[in-house]
């Protein structure tokens, strides 16, 4: 196959690319969310796919395989999916609002890259819940999900602070809080 | 005296102290390049925490038209007309919050913290917030209240979530579209000193709704008398808020009409609040009170109320 010159954040390429390289690029930047530092790669070589993959596994993970999921009263994969993109899209609009100069698609990816540590948080909860319930198996999703919570805010707060206007930051970084708070509660809740 | 004044530099504070001394005397601010000279009291630009005790201006409704010309300028189809609305500041956001939480007598919060720079940045995400706090708070009380109950299953009603902002929003859009509707019905019939441009009362009625958030989340303390108690402290608190914005606004009308106006206001705002609590909350049952000891007249409601 063709090498490709092209940046993996340019739209309409028609060249085919290989298929290693570009889940290699996906998996580089879920490494720079594990481990947040001040740097661009997030927001120069932006991608969906990311956000994609993690939305539709927290999405599949939420869901119960019990017959009565009527009554159940979780969410739907649908909602989850509703939930995170047009949060997401909300925040973005937010922040450019605000006076960010941001790009409508960075910021879409930060965002959906930094559900990665609640992804993770999401399975150890599943795992933790093959065990037996009780008190202290809810203290020990609680703890995995709050710690999985601030280091989703950390993580997209160090990739999205800098494009804020300084006197605007706290606004713009609010919205994000809030975001990751409602994903944390939709996976703590979650009974099997 | 007037041309002197209007010839000489002022201070900010000589600004304040002349103008309260002789209420018609017209200063220009240099500071703040969208005011106009005018007959009005009170300090101008910024800092207008030293606000005299009259709530109205003499022009304040072309002031505001005026402004509001001025401002969005840009066609509504453009982004920057919108970014117009979230012109505000982290400072200026908490200093709204905070006069929506300490209402002070006399004192009109669009007045004193608005002037003319409404934003959509507080009513949107206080409503948000309040939305997920009322859903999360009222699944969480819920759990607790049941809490033991062997034939009770945890579910997180996750579906209560867009009811609470179905209605949140609603009522945080709808009632302002009407009152605003209803002041300008007004305002054609009575010269009113004072009018308020929509976004003015949408922005006072957002940032009203901030102090449900925490009665949002002490209502998951399972009693009846406290909750009761939290529904009059935040009713009060930003009812009288709402009032005092609108009360200078009604009140060269006539009598009736004017307190009709302020009672369906703070109506409005009881039926939102107890809707709330009634659809959200389920009643605390004697059964499963905490071990916290009753007094007889909680115990004798409890059991009433169930």
């Amino acid at each position: 196959m063709a090498e490709a010159e092209e940046s993996p954040g340019d739209p309409g390429t028609a060249s085919p690319r290989p298929l290693m390289r570009d889940l290699k690029a996906v998996g580089k930047k879920f490494m720079h969310v594990l481990y947040p530092r001040r740097s661009n790669t997030l927001l120069r070589d932006w991608d969906l796919w990311g956000p994609l993959i993690l939305c539709v596994t927290l999405a599949l993970m939420l869901q119960r395989g019990s017959a009565d999921s009527e009554k159940d009263g979780g969410p739907q994969f649908a909602e989850v999916f509703v939930v995170v993109w047009f949060g997401a899209v909300t925040i973005t609009v937010n922040s450019k609002l605000l006076g960010g100069n941001i790009s409508f698609f960075q910021s879409l990816c930060v965002l959906g890259y930094c559900i990665l540590p609640l992804t993770v948080a999401m399975l150890i909860c599943r795992l933790v819940l093959l065990a037996e319930p009780g008190p202290i198996n809810f203290m020990v999703r609680l703890f995995v999900v709050t710690v999985m919570f601030a280091w989703s805010v950390v993580a997209s707060t160090a990739f999205l602070a800098d494009s804020q206007p300084p006197n605007r930051k706290a606004l713009a970084i609010y919205p994000v809080f809030l975001f990751y708070f409602v994903i944390s509660w939709m996976i703590l809740t979650f009974t099997p | 005296m007037a041309a002197v004044d209007d010839l000489q530099f002022e201070e900010f504070g000589d600004a304040a102290t002349s103008l309260a001394a002789n209420p018609d005397a017209t200063t220009i601010s240099i500071e703040d390049p969208h005011e106009t000279p005018k007959h009005q009291p009170g300090p101008l630009g910024g800092s207008g925490r030293e606000e005299d005790d009259e709530l109205l201006g003499n022009d304040d409704s072309d002031k505001t038209e005026l402004l509001a010309g001025q401002k969005k300028s840009s066609p509504f189809w453009t982004f920057e007309y919108y970014q117009t609305f979230f012109d505000v500041d982290t400072y200026q956001v908490f200093d709204r919050i905070k006069g929506s939480l300490l209402p002070i007598p006399g004192k009109n919060f669009v007045r004193l913290y608005i002037r003319s720079n409404p934003d959509l940045y507080g009513p949107f995400w206080i409503c948000a917030t309040l939305v997920f706090a009322i859903a999360i708070s009222g699944n969480l009380s819920n759990f607790l209240i049941h809490l033991g109950e062997k034939t009770y299953h945890y579910v997180p009603e996750f579906q209560k979530v867009s009811i609470a902002a179905t209605i949140i929003y609603a009522y945080a859009w709808l009632v302002p579209l009407a009152l605003w509707g209803f002041l300008m019905w007004r305002n054609s019939k009575v010269m009113n000193i004072v009018s308020y441009s929509f976004l003015e009362i949408v922005c006072v009625y957002g940032y009203s709704l901030f102090i449900y958030i925490p009665t949002a989340i002490l209502w998951i303390i399972p009693q009846k008398a406290v909750r009761w108690i939290l529904v009059m402290i935040a009713l009060g608190i930003s009812g009288s808020v709402l009032a005092m914005t609108f009360w200078p606004a009604v009140r060269e009308d006539n009598r009736r009409i004017a307190l009709a106006t302020i009672v369906t206001i703070v109506l409005l705002h009881m039926l939102l609040s107890v809707g709330c609590l009634a659809y959200f909350f389920d009643a605390p049952e004697m059964d499963h009170l905490p071990t916290t000891t009753a007094t007889p007249n909680q115990t004798v409601a409890a059991a009433k109320s169930s």
